[in-house]
């Protein structure tokens, strides 16, 4: 904070770069006590969140950390998840979690980019707002509306189309990815609804990126004879390369902590399988599904140690997803 | 290719050369038409999961939906007439709870960011506020439970807003320091000129410039958490009895919705899709009610 005394003495127009009022209202008001009750409230206010932050990772890590000290490190790598004997295992909930993101991201960064270079390059004027605004209402349907769509609808479509399409019709069936039976409720489907909920979120950072893209890159690239897609291709996307994999990072981070719709649609089961028609768990749809019948202390732990390790692990990918978006950010600002 | 005729006859080396370049801009030319198809494709395709979901929850959500619905309690299956009352008026609850609990916490974080910009704190609440919006939201469920459900000993309202209040404060937190920043700085310092206080500058004349726009701020929030579920899933944990209470277990739309979904029964099955129905249309109001407010304070703000 800076001191109402020593700001005093210095006329206004000698720090240009404190014209935010802030330093001008230092010079100009003394300390009322009404303004030290105001500035102590808000500053309290403030450090609320710094404090909920790690009162969530106190509470989350002192629940999880009996089950890490009775399994060690073997609780990320064993796939035994048995509350009956005792045995917890994260492998195969952290396996679902990683293959079911990456289904969404492989689905829906291509669309989403689609639907960014439309956005900021191809659309007409007057369809820019109504797709925008579509694109944005996909992210507005909560979750566990997607979770009904996909049970009632997505699901009975997969099962009878989209599952033996894939297996025989493409004979992909010869993969282990698309092998055996088609239930419905499955990997695959939880990732194709995934798919659908981060793609909003990967498509507005992207059209952010895009638009902030200079002019005079795009301009420049048509001046030497450019098409339109080559415009895109080798002056725009290079550009906002790294922003749009922030992106798509930052959508990875929203794919792997979802928790309703991926309960509902991914059957629920402890298993490591490499076909995507298998039903599977994620870290949280474990949580969601267990914890309310969590038969006891260390059956909770163990679920609460799944929560840190998903906790940890949405922080890491989102930290490099800002890092990534910020950097381009920065680049565009710096150029002229 | 013939109708750029250079003086004299073109050499064999040059007409070659001619139909090549001809023929390049030809395939580039279609490369682009081509690409701008798939992209407009991509974009046609996007849109369509929102349209179907958008067009089940009408046709299968109008259809089972009538007044019973928002004015009977839940019943067992085969007694008809079951409805979400209590559903609806507990989500509402939860999310009064939430704002009581994350409004000022929010707003007044907010205010700290835009007054004190390069504090170390500032900084760090900045960043922090960021990782709590990218949380997973059964992360924060199963904080609410640790922190009030188990010491307590039984599920609560409490605990569902304070669940859902750790999911806006981030949300509102940024918003009001955007919208703050806003504020023209003569504003201010017209005030201060004036001789009013630090404190009566914010808030009488600060807060009240940006007060459309953090309005649009909380409105946007409110929209995120009225249909969020998994905070709530060992917090408010659900109640098929009417209760008002806040200590005790609450129902809300989502997780009635939740449990009639996974349920085995046609009856409740047609009820999900009429609560779907109502919650999303309830978000989409808040959502659109938020885009007409920022939409009248920008088109005010400009006058000023």
């Amino acid at each position: 904070m800076i001191t109402e005394g020593s700001a005093a003495s210095v006329p206004a127009a000698a720090s240009p770069d404190r014209t935010d009022g802030r330093s001008l209202a230092e010079r100009i008001v003394g300390s009322s006590a009404g303004d030290r009750v105001y500035v102590a409230v808000i500053t309290g206010f403030a450090i609320c969140v710094p404090l909920l932050l790690v009162l969530i990772f106190w509470e989350v890590a002192v629940a999880g950390w009996p089950a890490f000290r009775e399994f060690g490190f073997g609780f990320l790598t064993s796939s035994n998840w048995d509350p009956v004997q005792h045995q917890f295992g994260a492998a195969p909930a952290i396996f679902g979690t990683i293959v079911t993101s990456l289904i969404a991201l492989v689905i829906a960064t291509p669309l989403a980019l689609g639907v960014a270079v439309f956005l900021s390059d191809y659309a007409p004027a007057w369809l820019r707002q109504p797709v925008g605004f579509l694109v944005d209402l996909l992210a507005a349907i909560p979750s566990v509306v997607y979770g009904l769509w996909g049970i009632f609808v997505l699901i009975p479509v997969m099962r009878s189309s989209v599952m033996p399409f894939l297996r025989d019709t493409l004979h992909l069936g010869a993969t282990p990815f698309f092998r055996g039976p088609a239930y419905g409720p499955s990997m695959l489907a939880a990732g194709v609804i995934l798919a659908v909920m981060v793609l909003p979120y990967i498509s507005a950072v992207s059209r952010e990126v895009l638009l902030a893209v200079p002019r005079s890159q795009r301009e420049a690239a048509l001046a030497l004879g450019a098409t339109r897609w080559e415009m895109i291709q080798k002056a725009v996307l290079p550009f906002a390369r790294s922003g749009i994999v922030g992106g798509v990072i930052l959508g990875l981070g929203r794919a792997l902590g979802e928790t309703m719709a991926v309960t509902m649609l991914i059957g629920n089961r402890h298993d490591i399988s490499a076909s995507l028609f298998a039903p599977g768990y994620t870290m949280a749809s474990l949580i969601a599904n267990e914890f309310s019948e969590a038969s006891d202390d260390l059956h909770l732990s163990a679920l609460m140690a799944v929560g840190l390790t998903l906790l940890v692990l949405t922080l890491v990918v989102n930290g490099i997803a800002r890092w990534l978006v910020w950097r381009v950010a920065r680049r565009a600002g710096g150029l002229p | 290719m013939t109708s750029v005729s250079p003086p004299g006859r073109p050499t064999l080396r040059q007409l070659a050369v001619a139909e090549r370049t001809v023929s390049t801009i030809t395939r580039r030319r279609m490369v682009s038409a081509f690409m701008a198809m798939v992209i407009a494709l991509t974009a046609i395709i996007t849109t369509l999961p929102l349209l179907f979901i958008l067009w089940h929850l009408a046709r299968e959500g109008a259809s089972s939906l009538s007044v019973d619905f928002f004015t009977q309690m839940p019943k067992p299956v085969g007694e008809g007439n079951a409805g979400m009352a209590n559903a609806i008026v507990g989500t509402l609850i939860l999310l009064g709870t939430a704002c009581l609990i994350g409004l000022p916490i929010g707003i007044g974080a907010g205010l700290y960011l835009a007054d004190f910009k390069r504090t170390r704190l500032a900084t760090i609440v900045r960043f922090l506020a960021d990782v709590l919006n990218g949380m997973p939201s059964i992360v924060l469920g199963i904080f609410a439970w640790e922190f009030l459900v188990k010491p307590l000993g039984h599920f609560s309202a409490w605990a569902g807003g304070v669940a859902l209040a750790a999911m806006m404060i981030p949300m509102i937190t940024r918003t009001t320091e955007e919208m703050v920043r806003l504020v023209p700085t003569s504003l201010r310092e017209a005030a201060l000129a004036l001789g009013y206080s630090r404190a009566r500058t914010a808030l009488a004349v600060v807060l009240r410039t940006a007060m459309a726009g953090i309005v649009t701020g909380v409105l946007v929030a409110v929209a995120r958490i009225a249909g969020e579920t998994a905070p709530l899933l060992f917090t408010a944990f659900g109640n098929t009895f009417w209760s008002l209470d806040l200590t005790q277990p609450i129902a809300a739309l989502p997780l009635q919705i939740f449990a009639y979904a996974i349920s085995p029964y046609d009856e409740w099955h047609r009820l999900a899709w009429a609560g779907a129905l109502v919650l999303i249309s309830v978000v989409f109001i808040i959502s659109i009610l938020a885009r007409f407010a920022t939409r009248s304070s920008r088109s005010g703000g400009h006058g000023d």
